[in-house]
């Protein structure tokens, strides 16, 4: 049998089995009714006593999202979602810890069972909030952690420790209570209300998320990390994030996501707003895993984020990086304005899908200032039946001279029942710039495989050296903890791709 | 050493080896000529596990094992080693990364420990400096971007390094210049000695000169036509294919 054919078998016969983060946690919840009207935006916004304000904004989300219609022009295909079917609020039934003793042992045992042992730790002895080690980068002292587990944030971890450097690291709905005025000011403007159809019905129902603020000259003195999970059943989840650099900061933040195994899909919409002052830089690191149901498409995450940066300042600078391994479909486009002068936007992406999955993903880079940069390196790799789609925006508005792009779009195709598409638009309206794209589209040749494995390499082996080989530029981008992650993640995620 | 019977092979329908039979002993250097297509590289290929042939007919011996019943990594780990005619591209496999996995895949299937980075390192450098081959070749990738003679010499580096019981040199010497196929005949004969064998397919007297072998073998449409000593190959050097091809059709 050749070995491609094998490789599918494979791969649809581990993946039924091979998510190990599928499990369910049985923990008391308080979950709100299916459906959604303006009394679910109210109920939400009541459940967080937030202020007024904050209601009117949501409420206005509301009317936004209910005049408009779901999109349909990205190459991803799924039964109509049902939005009256979904419970829009879950939450651990023990309120918010104040320290270990208060966080539900049963969500203990699911953080131990992820691997992310929760412990009190002699620093954090005191402190509010449970010492978490790494989610991602396990046990590494240097990474403070932020865990939303459905709608709500359970723990932070070194909030202390940030906190003597300036540093808010927070649930935003913790923000939106300490800190009003900064919420108020950036939520919002970068991704509008009615920015698009997920976004705005985010807006309206958002339940919790990060909020990251550094100050002015500041670099934040440790990795932040946001690790996500969804667990209640029929519940949709949609965090919302907000980080702002200000003058001359800088901050390396990194998001993990997993979900149990379920036959009915989830609905994941989330937002991520980044602000980046003069001068400042951010560097947004994903590491998607959420269910990607089983070998038939049954189940799985509808994974639909806006994930869009302002370059405001004069040379600031936003890294994207995102490896994406997870999720039914995917529908993520993370972006930058370069709006500040000099400013420079950066997209480096893995987007891997296998099975049934779809994939639809890539970047925006909006060119407003003079003499602004982006770089775009997307590696797309598909295997089993999946479709995986580049779709990409490069846009050179009239003021932005001098500007300057280069995309590097690759798949690599393991398979032949698998697709790769790639769909960049390119609109120049300065004659000064200067936009590069290239791609490539490759197979892991049978023969590629047979020559490694006369050498007495496996073939998933093989296949292992090949992907991270393609995948190198990106992972590379990765800050040094979580690119061994990543390494490992591709590699269960395409175990036994082959033979 | 090697045993093959009356092995028959084809591709997509073709019949290419057709009852070839051969026996190469431990310790010895054979060669084997014959016209293009007449089916040496599938014999080498084959004989490596290439799942693109499917095996017709015949059997074929390696030590003790049936080595047709074996996965292509097994009979690397078995002590096989090809290099090939036309070596393959990995684009963003480091050169000494892929042979580092490869040469621990062998060790971890002898229940040998696992050589580190540092230690494989060492190994590697030491196996290309015999070979005169710059350092940076293990830096770059595999084969991506190397010149047809560059390919061949990482072949025989790699050959170096997996230290095969049994190896089948593919037309390793074309391509190659002068000083390269005296230093490629050299880290053959190096290796040479009564636990190792080598079946090396060539076109030319001129690697033969170096690399002195026990036996010639003509391949012809599938078979060994002709049989004998180095002779052979510089009566063919001499008089073409022509004679010894039609006595044997
Ligand atoms: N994939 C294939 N499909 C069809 N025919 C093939 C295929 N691969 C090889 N062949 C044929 O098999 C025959 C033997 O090929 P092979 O490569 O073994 O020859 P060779 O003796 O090594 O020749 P050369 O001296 O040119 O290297 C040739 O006629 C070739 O065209
Ligand atoms: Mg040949």
């Amino acid at each position: 049998m050749p070995a491609v054919t094998e490789t599918i078998d494979t791969v649809q016969s581990l993946t039924q089995s091979g998510y190990k983060w599928g499990f369910e946690t049985d923990i008391e919840m308080d979950i709100a009714p299916k459906g959604l009207t303006t009394d679910t935006v109210r109920m939400i916004s009541a459940k967080k006593g937030e202020p007024e304000w904050l209601l009117e904004w949501r409420l206005a989300a509301f009317a936004a999202w209910e005049a408009m219609v779901e999109p349909n022009w990205a190459k991803v295909g799924y039964p109509k979602i049902d939005y009256q079917d979904i419970h829009y609020y879950a939450a651990p039934k023990r309120p918010a810890p104040k320290s270990l003793d208060d966080v539900d042992p049963e969500l203990l045992a699911m953080y131990e069972k992820l691997g992310i042992p929760l412990k009190e730790r002699a620093v954090l002895a005191g402190v509010e909030g449970a010492g978490m080690e790494g989610v991602i980068g396990s046990g590494n002292p240097n990474i403070a952690i932020d865990a939303v587990f459905d709608s709500v944030s359970v723990a932070t971890t070194f909030r202390d420790t940030l906190a003597k450097s300036g540093v808010i690291f927070c649930p935003i709905s913790e923000a939106v209570r300490e800190h009003p005025e900064l919420v108020r000011k950036y939520l919002g403007t970068v991704v509008p209300v009615s920015d698009n159809y997920f976004a705005a019905l985010n807006s309206a129902v958002f339940t919790d998320g990060s909020f990251v603020f550094i100050p002015k000259g500041v670099r934040c003195p440790m990795e932040l990390s946001t690790y996500f999970r969804i667990n209640a059943k029929n519940s949709g989840q949609f965090e919302r994030t907000l980080i702002i650099a200000d003058d001359g900061a800088h901050v390396s933040y990194l998001e993990g996501c997993t979900a149990p195994m379920r036959d009915e899909n989830q609905l994941h919409a989330a937002v991520v707003e980044l602000v980046a002052l003069d001068d400042a830089q951010i560097k947004y690191s994903t590491v998607q895993n959420w269910y990607p149901g089983d070998a038939n498409g049954r189940g799985g995450i509808y994974n639909f984020v806006t994930k869009r940066a302002a370059c405001r300042g004069a040379r600031s600078k936003v890294s994207w990086t995102q490896v994406e391994t997870g999720s039914a479909i995917t529908w993520k486009y993370p972006s930058c304005i370069l709006q500040g002068e000099g400013s420079v936007g950066e997209f480096y992406s893995v987007a891997v899908t296998n099975n049934r999955q779809q994939a639809d993903t890539g970047t925006k880079m909006i060119h407003i200032g003079k003499n602004t940069r982006s770089t775009i390196v997307s590696k797309g790799i598909s295997a089993g039946r999946s479709d995986n789609t580049y779709r990409g925006l490069v846009r050179i508005l009239p003021r932005a001279s001098g500007a300057r792009n280069h995309t590097q779009c690759d798949s690599l195709l393991i398979g032949d029942q698998c697709g790769a598409h790639t769909v960049p638009y390119i609109e120049s309206r300065n004659p000064t710039a200067k936009v590069e794209h290239e791609a490539t589209t490759s197979k892991i040749a049978e023969d590629q495989l047979f020559y490694c494995r006369s050498r007495g390499l496996s073939e998933e082996d093989a296949v292992g050296l090949i992907v991270n080989g393609f995948c190198k530029e990106v992972l590379k981008e990765l800050p040094m903890e979580f690119a061994v992650e990543a390494q490992k993640l591709l590699a269960v995620s395409l175990e036994g791709s082959v033979g | 050493m090697l045993s093959v019977n009356n092995l028959a092979a084809r591709i997509e329908e073709k019949e290419i080896l057709r009852g070839l039979s051969l026996d190469l002993p431990a310790g010895q250097v054979h060669a084997i000529m014959g016209p293009n297509g007449s089916g040496k590289s599938t014999l080498g290929y084959v004989l490596a596990g290439h799942e693109g042939y499917e095996v017709t007919g015949g059997s074929v011996t390696f030590g003790d094992a049936d080595l047709l019943a074996m996965e292509p990594e097994a009979r690397a780990a078995a002590g096989l080693f090809l290099a090939f005619q036309a070596p393959l591209e990995l684009p963003g496999v480091n050169n000494a990364n892929f042979l580092r996995t490869a040469l621990n895949a062998i060790r971890r299937a002898h229940g040998e420990a696992e050589l580190d980075a540092v230690g494989f390192l060492r190994l590697a450098r030491a196996e290309a400096k015999r070979l005169a081959m710059p350092d940076d070749m293990l830096k770059r990738n595999v084969n991506v971007g190397f010149s047809g003679g560059e390919k061949k010499r990482n072949e025989v580096l790699q050959m170096a390094i997996l230290r095969p019981k049994l190896a089948v040199l593919d037309e390793t010497d074309s391509g190659l210049d002068i000083d390269a196929l005296r230093i490629v005949a050299d880290g053959v004969n190096a290796l040479r000695g009564p636990e190792f064998s080598a079946l090396v397919i060539t076109h030319h007297q001129r690697l033969l000169d170096h690399l002195v072998p026990d036996r010639v073998h003509v391949l012809s449409k599938g078979r060994i036509v002709r049989s004998g000593g180095p002779e052979l190959a510089r009566e063919l050097e001499a008089n073409g294919y022509a004679g010894v091809v039609a006595d044997a059709a």
